[in-house]
């Protein structure tokens, strides 16, 4: 069997006193003494209330910790159900923890999770992020019922965010698999999902799991590849996504380059699927009751943004050269010269920058992680607009606008198909 | 005596056209052969280019950078320049071998040595070639690295790094044909050494209050106050 080379004998010996499974829920995790207790203990309420019946494991796949994580998801407990819910659990919930490394980091935890899926026959599997504030027993329900109960086989979740969180997903990854892709996938990158004991073997089926595409952002690849695969999709509401402050920061520059270059390389990967598909996008269904409330304001250093942005236009004019057009290039710069009140980067010009961005990358017109680096500073740009534009916005009007914005990704569809057929 | 003027003069036109009667089918025999090399040459390039014309390779040639180097090197793609190197090869080794039948022991000397010399002289030129590939690589990932981190400069630093890497190789390849080699490594050496002496004068100058602004925010507590840069998440 495949999963013998990275599974551990102890693991596997675990997995088989446990036997059959009908739910499988998993928390990666590496260092989140913090959190962790919280995470476990709202799965396994989650598990009480919405499935008593059902057989159940928690699997905790540890990137080597040394805060002592894993004690803490084997020692989490809730001493009285009674006081929480008006059941007391009806089954033992298992909790496995074992260690994943290697090279292939984090995408061998994904790895893990579907091929201890695959032994344990699951019927549905949920997978949440360990270093979350907001998670509450309510989001087991919503990433597993669809798959258990309605027969889907992907569970992406939405979250109620604040109008500059984001960004990246609103503005290039999820309008792109709407157009490329023809579904509407609001969080595409979302570190919750649920799936069916069905697609995580053919997950495993697969023979990319040591590319870097997958192991930079594996997310992408699971839901690029069942879209691709013709697998059932739908949406659930799980509310407001708050994860620990020390997790939250992230450099955009490796962000843009592990999350654009893993999109591109699935677009690559799967080109058969997409490229001469013209049906036009498909909703995908959603579950859950949809809310929004006030969020915490940020504090963005607008000004330190339009300076790099400028800054950055002007730098690398050598390097935009080779991977845009001349008129696009012409047209950004033309935009890099607007003053800060009356600054506006079009949907239009960034839809057709981040498709020859695509191509280019695609043709590989320079060293790829270079390229990348280069769509850093037309990024800021385009983000600057977006917060001056959705200043006073509701979050009716945003909505509105990443509407819009997936419009024009579809209607600029036949410019990136023809640019990536392209010969060099 | 006019008799005699007349003997030496017969004497010598004969043997010049004797010797140019041996000579000729000589030269005939060389233009010959670089006729035939020209020939040879021309068939290897158009193969050269149908066997390494097919996608692959030039996909290969493009993420290996090589084709966006080659075009920044104003050399042409890889695969055309592959030609164009057997072409000239083949022609050179025909001509060489023309001139050789042509029996005149300086030249063949000459030849003899240039044959030595060559192998030297194509180290020199793949070392200097892989410097290009580098300085240009590296130029680049300094650049994109300086403007996303908002450094000032970010051109001077890549252009910098860019001169340095190509001095370095450069040295490497005149070190490769033997041509100065003291004099390169002490041309390199007074370069570099002014080169870095310059830039501390420069920093120590222009940068004391940066490095002190350095410091200060290494080792002096920061302000809770202090506005952070980017506090929305991308994803």
């Amino acid at each position: 069997m495949a999963e013998e080379t990275f599974l551990s004998d102890e693991f596997i010996r675990k997995l088989t006193a446990v036997g059959e499974v009908d739910i499988l829920v998993a928390v990666p995790t590496f260092n989140n003494r913090g959190t962790i207790e919280q995470v476990v203990n709202a799965i396994q309420l989650g598990l009480v209330k919405y499935f008593p019946r059902e057989r159940v494991v928690l699997i905790n796949p540890d990137g080597g910790s040394n805060d002592g994580t894993p004690e803490a998801v084997k020692n989490a407990s809730i001493p009285d159900f009674r006081s929480l819910l008006s059941s007391s659990p009806l089954r033992t919930i298992h909790r496995i923890s074992t260690i994943y490394g290697g090279v292939d980091g984090i995408s061998n935890s994904w790895r893990i999770i579907m091929a201890a899926a695959d032994l344990l026959r699951a019927k549905a599997c949920a997978v949440v992020s360990p270093d979350l504030e907001s998670i509450t027993p309510e989001w087991i329900e919503a990433l597993v019922r669809p798959v258990y109960k309605e027969q889907f086989d992907l569970v992406t979740p939405i979250y109620h965010r604040h109008k500059y969180d984001g960004l990246l997903i609103k503005n290039i990854i999820a309008p792109t698999i709407r157009s490329v892709y023809g579904v509407k996938v609001r969080e595409p990158v979302g570190g919750e999902f649920g799936f069916s004991g069905r697609l995580a073997c053919h997950y495993m089926e697969q023979d990319v799991w040591h590319e870097e595409f997958v192991r930079a952002r594996t997310e992408i690849w699971l839901t690029t590849r069942a879209i691709a695969d013709g697998f059932r999709l739908c949406q659930s509401f799980l509310g407001p996504k708050i994860h620990a402050p020390e997790s939250s920061a992230q450099n955009i520059v490796a962000t843009i380059q592990d999350t654009l270059g893993a999109l591109f390389r699935c677009m690559e990967n799967q080109q058969s699927y997409w490229v001469s598909r013209s049906e036009p996008p498909q909703p995908v269904p959603v579950f859950g009751f949809e809310y929004s409330s006030g969020l915490e304001p940020r504090r963005i250093n607008r000004k330190k943004m339009l300076t790099m942005f400028q800054n950055g236009v002007s730098q690398l004019a050598p390097i935009l050269e080779s991977i845009l057009s001349e008129e696009t290039l012409r047209e950004i710069q033309g935009v890099s010269q607007q003053d800060e009140k009356h600054f506006r980067f079009p949907d239009e010009l960034w839809v057709k920058t981040i498709y020859e961005f695509a191509a280019s990358y695609h043709h590989s017109v320079m060293n790829r992680e270079h390229l990348l680096q280069a769509l850093t500073p037309i990024y800021r740009g385009r983000i600057y607009s977006v917060v001056l534009e959705s200043q006073r916005a509701d979050a009716e009007q945003i909505e509105r606008r990443i509407e819009a914005l997936g419009q024009e990704y579809e209607k600029l569809r036949p410019q990136l198909v023809e640019e990536w057929a392209r010969k060099a | 005596m006019a008799q005699l003027v007349l003997n030496t003069l017969s004497r010598t036109l004969g043997n010049f056209f004797n010797a140019v009667a041996l000579f000729l089918p000589r030269i005939l025999s060389m233009l010959v052969i670089i006729a035939a090399g020209l020939l040879v040459a021309l068939i290897l390039k158009v193969i050269v280019r149908r066997i390494f014309g097919i996608a692959s390779f030039r996909k290969y040639c493009d993420s290996a950078g090589l084709t966006q180097m080659m075009r920044k090197a104003a050399l042409p793609d890889p695969v055309e320049f592959l030609g164009q190197v057997v072409f000239w090869v083949i022609l050179i080794v025909f001509i060489v071998l023309g001139v050789d039948v042509l029996g005149i022991s300086a030249l063949r000397e000459q030849i003899s040595r240039f044959f030595l010399f060559l192998p030297q002289i194509f180290v020199a030129m793949v070392v200097l070639f892989i410097g290009l590939l580098i300085a240009n690589f590296f130029s680049r990932a300094t650049l994109l690295a300086t403007t996303n981190a908002n450094y000032p400069s970010a051109r001077l630093l890549s252009s910098l790094v860019r001169v340095l890497i190509i001095v370095f190789f450069v040295t490497m390849a005149l070190e490769q044909i033997g041509l100065g080699r003291r004099v390169v490594l002490i041309a390199f050496s007074i370069a570099f050494g002014a080169m870095m002496m310059g830039t501390a004068i420069a920093f120590g100058l222009g940068g004391r209050d940066v490095a002190r602004r350095f410091l200060e925010r290494q080792f002096v507590q920061k302000e809770e106050t202090a506005e952070k840069d980017e506090e929305i998440s991308p994803l």
